[in-house]
């Protein structure tokens, strides 16, 4: 091995990519030594709590804070006409989502509530408690309107339109027709349809929304904390909205309590609190308590889908048609909007099958209930759900066994690249082999002779499949194409101190998926140091390149990619430097293990903290025309394809007492193929709690709203999350199709978990239920629902 | 200002004295107050488990007790546990296991693990899973957790041989 | 959510407490565990003037037989009342309840007085008190009285309590010869508040049940027995038909309130299945 370019990135000697290293730097959250956001305290910090709509739909008559001003502790208080002075209001539309509008939306609301919740007037004061005293004490007069909450008669004509100069309640349309569906049915041996839905739920973030701003008029300086995902966009936006110059503003993110899409959107009251910074010259705090959290973190979901799909007796589908409808809040949310998880099940839907013949539509419309966004596998849990569903029910009707019917309709393994329905281009994929060693895991055979024979005794179980493809690692076409300064491109800056250490500063950002792990796996590995030799700095748009951030399951697949032609050109440039040391070719020499050493033998021969020493301080020993670079810095942006897609399969084994109707989750499986796997065990984390979160929506989390947009349940005891003993184990296995659009590999896997398990549970339950003619469409699954659907109340 | 009440607590075995609001949570008293902010707030009603401490020898949710009425009692956080090394063996499963993500449930979901060892460390998956039933991670899907957790009781049992 | 501002006073005997309670009338709130109050607290669904701490009453706490009866304090802890000896034997439908109530560490605190006081129409221990026949034992300016079970709950978060008083233990007849006792809940999620459950407990000789008591709780505003269905079992041996007619007659014991997530019709139906389940096991031995 002589030539140094034969020799893979990836499995250079001493490599940490594929390895499950436990995560560098968490020792401090393990001694509860981390610092969130509500761990910092500044100077003169005010804390501001908000006066909230009780109404859904309402005109503000009058605020009297007079009482509220009295309250010994109260800094002052401002409502939405004073901070709209300070503040421009936003318009949550994407520019390549033909037709999309939405009204101007208010950090406080001016002269219209639109869902209950939304902040009417701002109380700072000294701490949160007296805040709170302020806010309770504020008498605002309203002039209620009428509420538009159901999304099915929201685009009627009579019903109220909640802002008129749109003309209607319509966000968002979308629609495709490829092929000949009507002649897809005709052909087809049996058409099965069916209704589904899939209740609001959000996001319930452990760690709280939080922001503290920090205003200094002296210089004009903004300083953020923000227990955020994309630091990048938030300091633009804010800058744009408060017409501050842009490099003025610093977002910092410290440790992030959870996000999983919940924080990476443009929240009222967040814009509030850094307007109210600006506005009084001093830091200001808030913090969504849990009351606050239901009623303003974005929900997500909330789908209604009627689907048809055409199958012959062979099993091949012939075709399939949906209408999915979904009401979204009163505003689209900013700047991402409210109309991506539609389109997303537009372009997802049956997305793992060959057949060519696919009718969908997609309609968005506004209510007044709390605005809704993307939340952690947008769109795909839906997409997944309803063809899922729908394919079983096509099994059933010709009496094929659904593992049969999906081998026969998966896209096979050499068929690649292949175009979808969508237009979009699968670069490689592998639902074949993902099957096949799923239902090895899982000894799919077993199961089903199992289920037969307690079946004979009353015990009903169930198994359900659920086959899927992941959008992860979007290019500019996702959001950037749409005019929002959303950044698809991340970039990555290592640095080489004198002892050889290496610091790596990048746009991702850590939420607990461990982002800073993987960043230091690859600058470790790339550079050829050990691991315990690398820091990595994120979450700072002052000291990080400028980047997108994490979401959209990117963070690996770019910020990585960046990471490692960041690391691979230090390494070069170190061999040039010590090359000139050593009076040998750059060529012949290699870094391994934080030393310099020669490529074919491995002869170690210069410390990296020798080459540090002559960089830094003996400069003068170094020939004059070399200028030794030991920072260097490196971006990437997916160019090849707009998406890279990725594809996994997951069952999930259960068992219904049909007595009480409640479910039991025996098991979970998953393949997954997410290409590259930098760390085995973070990846599987991310299934692991992605699967529950799935869980989360099929069995048990729902906002439920009544008619007059009142959020029953927004409180943490009656909004009901999984919690450790109901959930089950998972197992998990991987098959691997790197992308070949960057050197890594790497393609996302956060999202794969949430995509798949909703699905995959309504099987399991649906095929448990299948000997007593039931079946379940509508998620949450409570044991209510089941008992109806055996017919029992 | 309404009144402020004296309170006099050990916390992870240093004495201290504060004037305090009666209204003031323990949570809130640790986190600011002392600025042990270890112990985490997610709810404030009981139900997340993020605030779990020990008081007076008993896992307690510090959201549901008012400083005030912790007088002359005895805390320990998840600062303290780590300073004396009682969770030392659970905190290097949960890091070698992956059993934390964003960590801010960790603090409560450590101590509440470790009680449930010192009752029983041969707890099965099941037990592990019920006693944490009390306890929400959002991101970890508990599976890790449950492992760390297991493995942490079988070496105690093994080390208590 | 941050509790409003109260004061605080940590009374130290029976007599100074009553004095408060007389002194600060409606603007006084006992605190016990908190694991009810406190949250009501922090969400501002209450706001005291002053908070009075009775958790330095000795008066209030103990387990103790004396006279044919189980006298618990009402200061007794969940987990103390979950390890104690005295209840396992002289209560065990109070044991077999406790594990279904919360969680440990909100069982470190909660109290067995607060949950009765308290009357949460889904709490546990106010259904197997009256399941077992007990009495309450409560203070006031002119000592103390004792009211039975029957006549204490009153509806939903209401009971015999006048506000100048307080409950200082309850007396339940200790566990009579073939007496058993069986439990049982539908939950969405342990220790969470369930669907419907049931405290029950019988005489048992062989197969045949006699003095039935089933105890519902989650079904209507307060804890209810339902008489009927009871009817429907005693003096006979326990077979499928009975258990039938035992669950058809809960139709006119029960008139169930819908909640959130469940229809009136499925609690009664859910109370059926549970009283098959717990019918059964109190047949065959208890649980
Ligand atoms: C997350 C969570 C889950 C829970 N799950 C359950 C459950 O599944 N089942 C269940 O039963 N409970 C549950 N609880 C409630 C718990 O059991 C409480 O401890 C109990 O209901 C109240 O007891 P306490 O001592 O905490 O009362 P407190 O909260 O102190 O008081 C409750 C009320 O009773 C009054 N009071 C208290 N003691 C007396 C007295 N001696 N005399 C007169 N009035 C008095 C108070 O003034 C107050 O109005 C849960 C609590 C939480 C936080
Ligand atoms: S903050 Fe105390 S239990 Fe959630
Ligand atoms: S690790 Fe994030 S909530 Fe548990």
């Amino acid at each position: 091995m002589s030539d140094n370019s034969t020799l893979s990135e990836l499995d250079r000697p001493n490599s940490y990519i594929g390895r499950s290293v436990p995560r560098p730097n968490i020792r401090r959250l393990l001694e509860g030594r981390g610092t969130y956001t509500d761990d910092i305290v500044l100077p003169r910090m005010a804390h501001v709590a908000f006066h909230r709509s009780p109404h859904a739909h309402a005109m503000i008559k009058s605020i009297n804070s007079e009482a509220a001003a009295q309250v010994p502790g109260v800094i002052r208080i401002v409502t939405g006409r004073e901070l709209a002075e300070v503040m421009t209001p936003w318009v949550g539309v994407l520019s390549h989502l033909a037709g999309m509008k939405s009204a101007p939306q208010h950090a406080i609301a001016v002269n219209q509530v639109c869902w209950q919740g939304e902040a009417v007037a701002a109380v700072v004061a000294e701490n949160r408690a007296v805040a709170e005293d302020g806010v309770e004490l504020i008498e605002v007069e309203y002039d209620e309107l009428p509420v538009v909450a159901d999304m099915e008669t929201a685009l009627d004509e009579g019903t109220h339109v909640i802002h008129p100069e749109l003309g209607d309640n319509l966000i968002f349309q979308r629609e495709l027709d490829v092929g000949d569906v009507d002649a897809a049915f005709a052909e087809a041996d049996e058409v099965v349809e069916e209704t589904y839905r899939f209740g609001r739920h959000t996001g319930v973030t452990t760690e709280p929304r939080i922001i503290i701003a920090d205003y200094e008029p002296a210089e004009d300086n903004l300083t953020v904390y923000l227990s955020s995902q994309a630091p990048h966009m938030m300091k633009n936006l804010y800058a744009k909205h408060l017409d501050m110059e842009e490099d003025k503003v610093r977002v910092i993110c410290k440790d992030v309590g959870g996000s999983f899409g919940i924080k990476v959107h443009t929240y009222a009251d967040e814009m509030a609190t850094v307007a109210l910074s600006k506005l009084l010259k001093r830091p200001v705090k808030f913090l969504a308590d849990r009351l606050e959290s239901f009623v303003t973190d974005i929900h997500a979901r909330d789908h209604r889908v009627k689907i048809r799909l055409g199958i012959k007796k062979d099993g091949t589908i012939t075709g399939m048609e949906f209408d999915d409808l979904t009401g979204v809040g009163p505003y689209s949310m900013y700047p991402r909007t409210s109309g991506i998880e539609a389109n997303q099940v537009v372009v997802l839907t049956g997305g793992p099958y060959t057949f060519k013949n696919y009718r969908a539509k997609a309609t968005v419309v506004a209510l007044n209930l709390n605005l809704m966004c993307q939340y952690r596998a947008v769109g795909h849990p839906i997409a997944c759900a309803i063809a899922e569903g729908i394919v079983d029910d096509a099994a059933r009707a010709i009496g094929m066994d659904p593992a049969e019917v999906r081998r026969k309709n998966l896209i096979p393994d050499d068929a690649y690249p292949y175009i979808a329905n969508s237009g979009l281009t699968y670069e490689k994929l592998s639902h074949h082999q993902c099957l096949d060693k799923l239902l090895e895991m899982m000894d799919y055979d077993g199961l089903r002779q199992e289920q037969a024979e307690l079946r004979e005794k009353g015990v009903y179980r169930g198994i359900g499949l659920a086959s899927m493809i992941e959008v992860t690692n979007p290019s500019p076409m996702f959001y950037g194409a749409g005019g929002a300064f959303i950044s698809a491109q991340d970039g990555v800056t290592v640095r080489m101190d004198h002892n050889g250490g290496v610091t790596a500063s990048t746009s991702i950002t850590e939420q607990g998926q461990g982002a800073d792990a993987i960043t230091a796996q690859i600058v470790a590995s790339s550079v050829g140091v050990d691991i315990e030799k690398v820091r990595v700095v994120s979450g700072d748009t002052e000291v990080t390149p400028y980047g997108g951030g994490t979401w959209a399951s990117r963070a690996t697949g770019i910020g990585g990619e960046a990471a490692l032609r960041a690391g691979k050109q230090l390494r070069q440039n170190i061999k040039v430097i010590a090359g000139a040391m050593l009076q040998a070719e750059p060529d012949t020499l290699d870094v391994q293990g934080g030393t310099v050493v020669d490529i074919d033998t491995g002869k170690e021969r210069l410390a990296l903290s020798e080459v540090g020493r002559v960089v830094y301080f003996r400069g003068d020993t170094l020939p004059k025309d070399l200028q030794p670079e030991l920072v260097v810095s490196r971006h990437y942006v997916p160019k090849e394809f707009p998406f890279t897609f990725t594809n996994g399969i997951q069952a999930f084994h259960v068992e219904v007492d049909t007595d009480t109707g409640f479910v039991k989750l025996l098991k979970c499986w998953v393949v997954e193929d997410c290409g590259t796997v930098i760390n085995p065990q973070l990846v599987d984390g991310q299934i692991r709690g992605g699967v529950i979160q799935g869980v989360g929506g099929a069995m048990l989390e729902h906002c439920i709203y009544d008619d007059n947009g009142q959020l029953q349940n927004a409180n943490m005891a009656d909004y009901m999350v999984p919690m450790a003993v109901e959930m089950p184990d998972i197992e998990i296995a991987h098959c691997s199709s790197p992308t070949k659009d960057s050197e890594l590999g790497a393609k996302g896997a956060g999202e794969a978990g949430t995509c798949g398990a909703p699905g995959a549970v309504m099987n399991a339950i649906n095929d448990a239920l299948s000997p007593l003619s039931a079946k379940v469409n509508n998620m949450p699954f409570t044991p209510e629902k089941v008992l109806k659907a055996l017919g029992k109340v | 200002m309404s009144t402020l009440y004296p309170v006099t607590v050990t916390v992870n075995g240093s004495p201290v004295t504060r004037h305090v609001e009666a209204r003031l949570s323990l949570s809130d008293f640790l986190r600011q107050e002392l600025e042990l902010t270890g112990t985490h707030v997610g709810c404030e009603q009981g139900v997340c488990g993020a605030c779990t401490v020990r008081l007076d020898g008993r896992i307690t949710r510090s959201c549901l007790v008012f400083a005030v009425q912790a007088d002359g009692g005895e805390i320990e956080t998840v600062e303290g546990l780590s300073d004396n090394g009682e969770i030392d063996d659970l905190q290097t499963a949960f890091h070698e296991r992956n059993a934390l993500q964003c960590g801010y449930c960790t603090p409560g979901m450590l101590i509440t693990a470790n009680e449930l060892l010192k009752k029983n460390p041969s707890a099965s998956r099941a037990e592990i899973r019920e006693e944490l039933s009390g306890n929400y991670c959002r991101c970890t899907g508990y599976h890790a957790i449950v492992d760390a957790v297991e493995t942490t009781g079988r070496q105690r049992q093994g080390g208590a041989k | 959510m941050k509790a409003p501002s109260f004061d605080y006073v940590k009374v130290q005997s029976l007599p100074e407490l009553l004095g408060v309670l007389v002194e600060r009338g409606d603007d006084a709130k006992i605190i016990a565990g908190g694991q009810s109050l406190v949250p009501t607290l922090n969400m501002r669904l209450s706001a005291p003037e002053i908070l009075i701490d009775i958790n330095g009453l000795e008066e209030l706490k103990g387990i103790a037989v004396a006279d044919g009866y189980l006298r618990i304090g009402a200061l007794t802890r969940h987990y103390e009342l979950g390890r104690s000896d005295e209840v396992a034997a002289h209560a065990p439908l109070l044991a077999q309840a406790l594990p279904h109530i919360a969680h440990e560490a909100i069982r470190s605190r909660g109290t067995f007085g607060g949950s009765i006081a308290n009357a949460d129409p889904a709490a546990e221990l106010p259904a197997c008190l009256l399941a077992l026949r007990g009495r309450l034992v409560i203070a006031g300016q002119n000592g103390e009285r004792t009211v039975d079970v029957a006549d204490f709950f009153h509806g939903l978060y209401e009971t015999a309590i006048e506000p100048e008083e307080v409950l200082v233990a309850a007396e339940i007849p200790v566990l009579g010869g073939g007496e058993r006792a069986a439990f049982d809940e539908l939950v969405m999620r342990h220790g969470d508040y369930a669907i419907v459950g049931l405290a029950a407990m019988a005489k048992a000789d062989g197969e045949i049940l006699s003095d039935v008591r089933l105890s519902f709780f989650s079904v209507e505003g307060k804890p209810v027995l339902a008489a009927a269905a009871a009817d429907a079992v005693n003096g006979k041996p326990l077979n499928e038909e009975v258990l039938q007619a035992a669950q058809a007659a809960l139709e006119n014991d029960l008139d169930p309130l819908s909640d959130l997530y469940n229809t009136a019709a499925t609690k009664l139906h859910l109370a059926r299945v549970l009283t098959g389940r717990v019918l059964s096991k109190l047949a065959s031995g208890g649980a």
